[in-house]
């Protein structure tokens, strides 16, 4: 920033004192530029250390591991090339596990989306409660993945909480293994996740209403414009930044599912609710494939990358400089 | 509009239902559980809770994650803070691009670092030990944390910097002195995050722990119930106390962290 400059030559030299020699005029400004830099040197070098080796660094080892045949211990010696890659990009399984997250995402966009700006709009509204109604829908994203992943895991048995409820209200012919299913174990997968995020999202797009200002609905009202279209015409286009953020965040967290899948179905039954994490769970961690498992790291932060990149391009142009940089007030 | 409220009812039982059945399925015998699942707990027994309110495998996974959300929190906001200031209140070249580093690792969650970095830990001797969950933790937690900071740093008057310098503070102790306790808000933000972060994470711990006692609570919960799946009543009450921490702390950061949410989106 400008004004950091000007600040110290505003203020007086408090170091330097008034006996210091003509001749050495300069010195004065040397060593403020020293001081700063070791400023700088004291203030960033700590983040910078932890956030390059913890960060960083696993990332480029990933994708230096990923050309080797590797178990994990001895010296990397078998230079495979790309082979990783192939066997990763051709494998069904892999296959299987990426389109299963791409399931997840779409169902989020088409089905969870639709719902918080529903339930949104609907809590946004004053009435008796509110505040309370708001608490209890985001407390299931407080609870720990693998907290709710056990409660479901339970209330999903065959004959838990939610078959003895459809059979005590006379549906017993919806009565199923829903985790047993191969095809139905990734949407009720999906049922869990809505259950866990909705919340999360309900607070954000709130936030994104409370920012419209209520004259601009009244003003479409005077004109002659039915609530719904107020709503089509005014408020959901203000609400964009917002959705189009909710939209980034799930998808992103859609392509990194694993803790709800590994605890509720081990990515099973037969590879039916694997995705891309599970998949690298079991192949890279438990089979100790390091070359191969660091593949898929590298293959997912890559899909990541290009989608996000993609996304900021030509979905968040105009967005991103309102909700990142000026993330706080 | 009495639709509305049913659709609103609708949507509090679907979200607490499942929460309460836990809690008062703790209550039940497993022979209940396994036959007359949906009522209410005949006799109401006190022993699951009982026991694993006795049991040092569920403190010791509270004081492990505990243990390790305080040093991952701490490391996460004393760093980020730091960054945060060189990086709002410094000009120096390269600075942006130092910034663009940090906000790269927005787009890189910690579960798909998961292998490569159980492999840097095994290498430099932190596997199975706190430290090797809360560092990467930390680190991980710096890119939001700066995120947020950075701007409101950056708003905080100049004059006041201008100020204090007048004064013969030097901008170490300005920082320390002025801008930390007047950065508060933005603070207790981050500080949440990281905080219900680290509390929550379970693929970490899972890759680097091996022996039990250094489990974390999530990690300690999907093992209890994988470990003793015929033993229903006792998994509902542990997964039931598993809960309370983070409902605690939500009680406790409600506002900060709904404030904080509402401030981080609406820009």
């Amino acid at each position: 920033m400008a004004r950091t400059e000007s600040a110290g030559t505003a203020a007086p030299e408090t170091t330097s004192g008034a006996a210091v020699p003509a001749a050495t005029t300069r010195a004065p400004a040397r060593r403020r530029g020293m001081r700063r830099r070791i400023e700088l040197t004291v203030l960033l070098a700590p983040p910078l250390v932890l956030f390059i080796g913890f960060v960083i660094v696993p990332m480029v080892f990933a994708a230096w591991y990923s050309l080797y045949n590797w178990s994990g211990y001895g010296p990397l010696t078998d230079f495979i090339g790309v082979q990783n890659y192939r066997g990763v990009l051709t494998g069904p399984v892999f296959h299987q596990a990426l389109t299963h997250n791409v399931i997840i995402a779409v169902l989020s966009v088409v089905i969870q989306l639709p719902v918080s700006i529903a339930l949104a709009l609907l809590l946004n509204r004053r009435m008796r409660g509110q505040t309370a109604m708001r608490l209890a829908v985001f407390t299931p994203y407080v609870l720990s993945e693998a907290t709710a992943a056990v409660m479901w895991l339970l209330l999903l048995q065959p004959s838990g909480f939610v078959n003895a409820l459809l059979n005590g209200v006379g549906l017993g012919g919806l009565v199923h293994q829903w985790l047993a299913s191969t095809s139905l174990v990734l949407y009720m997968l999906f049922v869990v996740i809505t259950w866990k995020y909705i919340g999360f999202g309900i607070v954000l797009l709130l936030a994104g209403l409370q920012g419209i200002p209520a004259e601009l609905r009244e003003a479409a009202a005077i004109d002659g414009a039915t609530p719904w279209q107020a709503t089509r015409r005014v408020t959901l286009p203000l609400l964009g930044p917002t959705i189009r953020i909710w939209i980034f965040l799930s998808v992103i967290g859609s392509l990194q599912l694993f803790d709800i899948v590994w605890i509720m179905t081990l990515g099973g039954p037969a590879d039916a609710s694997q995705t891309m994490l599970t998949y690298q769970y079991i192949n890279g961690i438990q089979r100790t494939q390091f070359g191969y498992g660091a593949t898929v790291s590298v293959v997912l932060f890559v899909i990541s990358f290009v989608f996000a990149l993609a996304y900021q391009r030509f979905a968040l142009r105009r967005d991103t400089a309102g909700a990142v940089t000026r993330a706080v007030g | 509009m009495p639709a509305s409220y049913l659709v609103i009812l609708l949507v509090l039982a679907i979200t607490l239902v499942p929460m309460l059945y836990l809690i008062v399925g703790g209550f039940s015998t497993t022979a209940q559980l396994n036959t007359d699942p949906n009522s209410l707990p005949h006799p109401w027994v006190w022993s699951n809770y009982g026991s694993i309110i006795t049991s040092a495998l569920f403190w010791q996974a509270v004081g492990n994650s505990a243990v390790i959300a305080v040093v991952a929190t701490g490391l996460a906001v004393t760093l980020g803070s730091m960054a945060a200031f060189a990086l709002s209140r410094y000009s120096f070249r390269g600075r942006e691009a130092v910034y663009l580093l940090f906000t790269a690792g927005l787009l890189f969650p910690l579960n798909t670092a998961v292998l490569p970095l159980f492999l840097l830990l095994q290498k430099i001797g932190l596997t199975d030990n706190l430290a090797g969950v809360a560092l990467p933790e930390a680190a991980f937690s710096l890119p939001v944390t700066i995120v947020i900071l950075r701007p409101f740093m950056r708003a905080i008057p100049g004059e006041l910097e201008d100020a204090a310098v007048v004064d013969g503070a030097t901008r170490l102790r300005f920082f320390v002195r002025i801008l930390l306790p007047l950065s508060r808000p933005a603070l207790i933000t981050v500080g949440i995050l990281a905080f219900v972060t680290s509390w929550n994470t379970y693929l970490l711990p899972l890759v680097v722990f091996t022996t039990p006692s250094h489990f974390t609570l999530p990690l300690a919960v999907a093992t209890f119930q994988s470990t003793y799946t015929q033993d229903t009543a006792r998994v509902f009450a542990f997964t039931a106390l598993s809960m309370i921490p983070a409902l605690a702390i939500f009680v406790f950061a409600q506002r900060k962290l709904v404030g904080g949410l509402v401030g981080a989106v609406k820009g």
